[in-house]
């Protein structure tokens, strides 16, 4: 199992450490658990350990060529210190990831990809954007990440750099020293709350004393350590899709419902063929929000009923300890899509009913 | 009803067991309720519902997971803890006592004698911290 390097630290903060796509990590602290983090990242802040997230720099003279061929979104609008979110594309137009792209300059452009695809999406980019004059470089191994989530996260971080955090907006980023470490510093992450993430090169124990030092100074805040379980509750209750439960290179970009990433109009780029016809042909699935108006909870994998027939799978679901209720996202026919429509979840040996509902189902006040 | 833990017996699976006469009161250990962290929902039995011994006859849901109980004896449910329904979080907060789970006439009480008492179970648990 690998390690991250603030490994240390969960150990010393008691995490209960499982193995997650072949890297141990907390999925919950001993002294709060997935409820009591869920809730501080809502109303505090939290910590989160993500240097098992993979980091890909492209750079090179068609560095965003490269980006703009391996993407749907529109790189090209990007400027330096912005950020922007997008799929990394099969030549059907369905995801072999979702990632953030960051533009660093002209010539060099950081993405942001999955833990669990990390090394598919890196042989994907090689063999698929090879003929662009661009070097790709997998330097995961080199950075450590750590998100600082919550409305209390620039609070906690203005008292760790001198960086103007509130100069950061939303889905932008900086450079900057963190302690002594230089960061990337981001306003992104993956909670529906406002934050942090930051990414730096150091060993272990820069690493480990980094994230123990950001929870002792968080406590008086209220800013806990989180792990892997309020990590999943935080992005379904926000509504965001997580890489092979609720977006994956079966489903494309327009039944995903994230259209807003897909620019057909920049270029030509892997999979724009396959979307132009769909979008031309109309889509006749969608993925959906809902919520269990029946009793239980619906969770990942359990049949999904429409007219009495399994037509799919719950991707995703949950108790959603914010708004304390079952929630889920899944697939449905188009016609059977629109908000208030019903429709059944087999739960154990029961068929439970369940309504879908506008997303995102939490929406932070601003 | 609150119970005295030494007074109950217990399962591997983390079930315990108090008797009344020919009546068995079921619930989860606090070993139990503590792995499965807030339990969020309780999915009860039916009063008059025929058990075996072994049967996954309620869950108990949490966040993060779904836990089967399973029956440690066989006979017929005679009353459920409705309470649950609305306060499923009694089980964290008092697993041997308000957060029991259902109750059932046993057929046969000679079943609980493959159970372990509140002294086995500790041995049982200590083994169970050792490996992890």
């Amino acid at each position: 199992m690998k390690k991250t390097k603030p490994n240390k630290a969960h150990h010393i903060l008691n995490g209960k450490m499982i193995e997650f796509v072949g890297w141990e990590l907390p999925v919950q602290y001993a002294d709060s658990g997935l409820n009591e983090e869920h809730i501080a990242v809502r109303t505090a802040g939290g910590l989160f350990d993500v240097s098992h997230m993979g980091e890909v720099f492209f750079r090179g003279p068609q560095a965003l060529d490269a980006v703009q061929y391996l993407t749907c979104n529109n790189a090209a609008k990007l400027v330096p210190g912005k950020i922007q979110y997008s799929g990394l594309m099969t030549e059907n137009g369905c995801f072999v990831d979702d990632l953030l792209v960051h533009m660093i300059n002209e010539k060099e452009y950081l993405l942001v990809v999955n833990a669990a695809n990390t090394d598919k999406d890196f042989k994907h980019m090689k063999e698929k954007a090879g003929h662009f004059d661009v070097e790709i470089k997998n330097e995961s191994d080199d950075y450590t990440q750590i998100a600082v989530q919550g409305p209390k996260a620039e609070q906690l971080l203005s008292q760790f750099t001198d960086t103007d955090l509130t100069a950061i907006k939303y889905y932008h980023f900086t450079f900057g020293k963190v302690r002594k470490l230089d960061c990337l510093i981001s306003r992104t992450g993956y909670t529906g709350e406002d934050g942090f993430e930051i990414y730096f090169k150091a060993d272990e124990k820069n690493s480990a004393n980094l994230f123990l030092e950001l929870a002792e100074k968080g406590k008086p805040l209220g800013i806990i350590p989180t792990g892997l379980g309020a990590r999943d509750t935080l992005r379904l209750e926000a509504s965001m899709p997580l890489y092979g439960n609720d977006i994956d290179d079966s489903h494309t970009v327009l039944e995903a419902d994230l259209e807003w990433i897909l620019k057909l109009k920049k270029g030509d780029f892997l999979g724009k063929e396959a979307l132009e016809k769909q979008k031309e042909q109309g889509i006749t699935r969608k993925r959906i929000g809902f919520e269990v108006t029946g009793k239980g909870i619906a969770r990942h994998e359990y049949p999904v009923y429409v007219d009495g027939k399994q037509y799919g799978i719950v991707n995703s679901g949950t108790f959603a300890p914010f708004l304390k209720k079952a929630v889920g996202m899944t697939y449905l026919p188009l016609d059977k899509c629109q908000p208030g429509t019903e429709f059944e979840i087999g739960i154990r040996d029961r068929k439970v009913s369940a309504r879908v509902v506008e997303m995102p189902f939490y929406k932070r006040e601003k | 009803m609150s119970a005295n833990v030494k007074d109950l017996k217990f399962t591997k699976e983390h079930e315990w067991v108090k008797t009344e006469g020919e009546i068995a009161i079921i619930g989860i250990s606090d070993y139990a309720q503590k792995e499965l962290g807030d339990v969020v929902y309780v999915e009860l039995p039916a009063v008059g519902d025929s058990i075996e011994k072994g049967d996954a006859c309620a869950n108990i849901e949490s966040v993060k997971a779904v836990s089967d109980i399973y029956s440690p004896v066989t006979g017929e449910i005679v009353e459920v803890n409705e309470f649950l329904a609305g306060k499923p979080e009694t089980i964290n907060k008092d697993p041997y006592g308000a957060g029991w789970v259902f109750k059932i006439r046993m057929d046969d009480s000679g079943e609980l004698n493959t159970l372990m008492n509140a002294a086995a179970y500790e041995e049982y648990l200590k083994g169970i911290l050792e490996e992890k």
